[in-house]
């Protein structure tokens, strides 16, 4: 050190990290890196209505029919965890895509990659569990394909689906909707999904072991619709967790959101996970809830349809949309106090879905 | 959930509040030492809700913050061979070295792994004889016993192909600076917890001492830090300097002696450099020469560069509570989490990264990345 000064106060920070230049797994988080991604790389690219919208799912007018069209990859590891695999996941996951748009789900499409040497037992499981949940949710699989890579360039087996589904007329959801005033509800507990998978991958092992909550909302969607039309938008909280799902809307429609510590349920046993791991469970993904801002006047009525419905029974009312820190997700603490509900900047989680 | 729900209740934390706003009758200024408790602090809100007259400032204890540059850059250049497989608590990987980081040396091919136990670099290494699986073991006291263990256990098992790269820092030497200097505020300070559940608190005991300043040992919950902080008011005003425990679920006087046993049998004390303040005497920890084999700086022959940090934050300040992070010209704006320009906001723990998740509403410095 070349000057006498305390060394405390000769304190020096590094530099900035130079400028990204190749792709993170932090791009694939949900969070503020995959935010950047869309908007400096494909949003440019792909210049469109129903992509500027940026819903999970693209809503077009087709000869005076509303259609509903989503599209979503599935690289989850390990193949198969409590309460699911990649197959149901896959049909799960592109089901409330388009339920969240308050769409009817209609057609599923299954592209599946598979890396040479992959067990065919193994798949023959997953395609058996995707047709299982296609036809437990009523969507028919109408077409498909099949590719394989060498041994090495794959992680066994990839899916891509697409849905396509028929929006009501009336029914108009979006993410930039949201008005000060508004409810935030909330169909369940959270984080059960992702916990699941880190368990397994961890090998971390509980008195009751933690399942997946992957389940279709479509049918959820629908009894909700059909209590009140006063819905402004729906998300289905998957990677980034709840958080991520409204800052996304909360960004969109320039309005600050207020949430309640204690409203928020939570499963004991996905309490003590997140604990252990360091992990907020408002991080943590879910594959069978849906998020839900709603005009004041008509909570009460939506809440009675979703806890009416096997899927919301622990359906609750989390937190309100207000005109201060438009942008901001901000949450009440069990003190009083209120802090701010960040967005994922891009950590390092494990593929999830 | 038995051991949280206590420590987080509501109506425990008023009455501590209602005890401390009794007790205060001048102003005061405390530090909480490790970055877990300035996370708590700052995501309660407990700043909010203190007397005005109780000022808490961070302490420079977030283990990733402290990492020395040239420790993430041979890092960095050991990731970056072919046959290695580097392990790695998750937050080091977002920590700028000089030209990269190792989740760019990953995104380039180079086998990073995260791991929550460096028990599981010693599984890979078992796993995969032909790579070489370095574990980059950092932290403080709370940290060395486990990673101890694993060279330990390595020893013993003679494997050939794991070895550590360790940067272990110690808090007594960080305290007694911030003590010596001239400038330093800080009238109290809540001593790290888990720090102290490993070893003990007879260090604290000469420092509060030789320089008549009251330490209480703290937990990590909202109550745990209330409590301690009415524990420090207690002392200040009374005009009392001793050390007290409030972590008493966890912390006894002398601490875990097994874990300080593996750490003394594979550890030794040294001189240590700490990011952005330097060297500090007898700091640190490193591997005693009869693990040399199992010295990651020793069986790679990584060129050691002194690196520069040219001076753009006012961390220095933060750290002695002079400043808060919102002082600084960049918080929240050209600095944040995604852009971080100094170590405290690269880390969870780190206090500008805890002030820009948490609080920067409170602050007026909502810009930044939107």
């Amino acid at each position: 050190m070349s000057d006498d000064r305390h060394p405390l106060e000769q304190f020096a920070c590094p530099v900035a990290l130079p400028a990204q230049d190749k792709v993170l797994l932090g791009h694939g988080s949900g969070g503020r890196l995959s935010a950047e991604l869309l908007q400096k790389v494909f949003m440019p690219a792909f210049q469109s209505l129903a992509l500027d919208s940026l819903n999970d799912q693209a809503v077009v007018d087709v000869d005076g029919v509303r259609l509903a069209f989503t599209t979503d990859s599935f690289v989850v590891k390990p193949l198969f965890f409590p309460g699911g695999d990649i197959g149901s996941l896959a049909v799960h996951g592109t089901i409330n895509d388009l339920a969240v748009g308050g769409a009817e789900p209609l057609f599923l499409s299954a592209a599946f990659i598979l890396e040479e040497g992959l067990l065919l037992a193994t798949l023959e499981q997953v395609v058996a569990s995707f047709s299982r949940a296609a036809q437990e949710a009523g969507v028919a699989v109408i077409t498909g394909d099949t590719k394989v890579v060498e041994k090495g360039k794959g992680d066994g087996l990839f899916i891509n689906t697409s849905g396509i589904g028929r929006v009501p007329p009336g029914i108009n959801l979006s993410a930039d909707q949201a008005r000060p005033g508004d409810c935030i509800l909330l169909s369940g507990s959270i984080g059960e999904h992702g916990i699941a998978i880190l368990s397994q991958r961890e090998g971390l092992e509980f008195e009751s072991p933690i399942r997946s909550d992957s389940a279709p909302l479509h049918t959820l969607v629908a009894a909700m619709l059909a209590a009140s039309p006063a819905i402004r938008c729906m998300r289905d909280p998957t990677r980034g967790g709840v958080s991520s799902a409204l800052n996304e809307i909360a960004a969109q429609s320039r309005v600050g959101m207020e949430l309640e510590e204690s409203a928020i349920p939570i499963q004991e046993a996905v309490r003590g996970a997140c604990e252990l791991l360091g992990l907020d469970p408002l991080y943590v993904a879910n594959e069978g809830k849906l998020l839900a801002i709603v005009d004041a006047a008509q909570a009460e009525p939506i809440l009675a349809a979703m806890r009416a419905h096997p899927l919301g029974q622990q359906a609750r009312i989390i937190g309100r949309v207000t005109e201060s820190n438009p942008g901001l997700v901000m949450m009440r603490t069990s003190l009083g106090t209120t802090r701010i509900v960040d967005m994922l900047s891009g950590d390092q989680l494990p593929r999830i879905c | 959930m038995k051991y949280l729900d206590e420590y987080r209740d509501a109506s425990i934390a008023r009455a501590l509040l209602v005890e401390i706003a009794r007790r205060v009758t001048r102003p005061w200024v405390l530090m909480e030492i490790c970055g877990g408790q300035t996370h708590t602090l700052m995501r309660y809100g407990i700043d909010e809700l203190l007397p005005p007259r109780i000022e808490l400032v961070h302490g420079p204890g977030c283990p990733v913050c402290v990492t020395p540059l040239e420790i993430i850059d041979k890092a960095i250049a050991i990731a970056s061979l072919p046959d290695v497989t580097l392990v790695s608590y998750g937050d080091m990987l977002r920590v700028p070295g000089s030209h990269s980081d190792l989740l760019h040396v990953k995104a380039g091919g180079g086998d990073v792994r995260v791991a929550y136990s460096p028990m599981e670099a010693l599984k890979v290494a078992r796993a995969n004889p032909a790579r070489r699986v370095v574990f980059l073991g950092i932290g403080f006291e709370t940290t060395a016993p486990a990673n101890a263990m694993a060279v330990w256990q390595a020893a013993r098992e003679g494997l050939k192909n794991f070895s550590m790269l360790a940067s272990q820092v110690l808090v007594p030497p960080a305290i007694r600076l911030l003590l010596e200097s001239q400038q330093h505020r800080v009238q109290g300070f809540i001593a790290p917890g888990h720090v102290c559940t490993v070893m003990g608190y007879e260090e604290y005991v000469e420092l509060a001492q030789a320089f008549r300043v009251p330490i209480v040992v703290g937990g990590f919950e909202p109550v745990d830090l209330l409590e301690a902080i009415s524990m420090l008011v207690a002392q200040l005003e009374e005009g009392r300097a001793e050390v007290e425990n409030q972590y008493v679920r966890s912390v006894t006087r002398e601490g875990n002696r097994p874990a300080q046993e593996i750490m003394r049998k594979v550890f030794e004390v040294s001189d240590r450099k700490w990011r952005g303040i330097g060297l500090i005497p007898r700091s640190g920890l490193k591997l005693r020469g009869e693990f040399a084999t199992f010295d990651a700086e020793k069986v790679f022959d990584v060129a050691t560069r002194e690196v520069e940090e040219p001076v753009v934050c006012i961390s220095a300040q933060v750290l002695q509570g002079l400043k808060k992070p919102p002082d600084c010209p960049a918080f929240g704006e050209r600095c944040t989490p995604a852009t971080p320009l100094g170590a405290p906001m690269v880390s969870a723990e780190g206090a500008c990264a805890a002030y820009y998740q948490y609080r920067r509403h409170a602050v007026g410095r909502v810009g930044g990345v939107r």
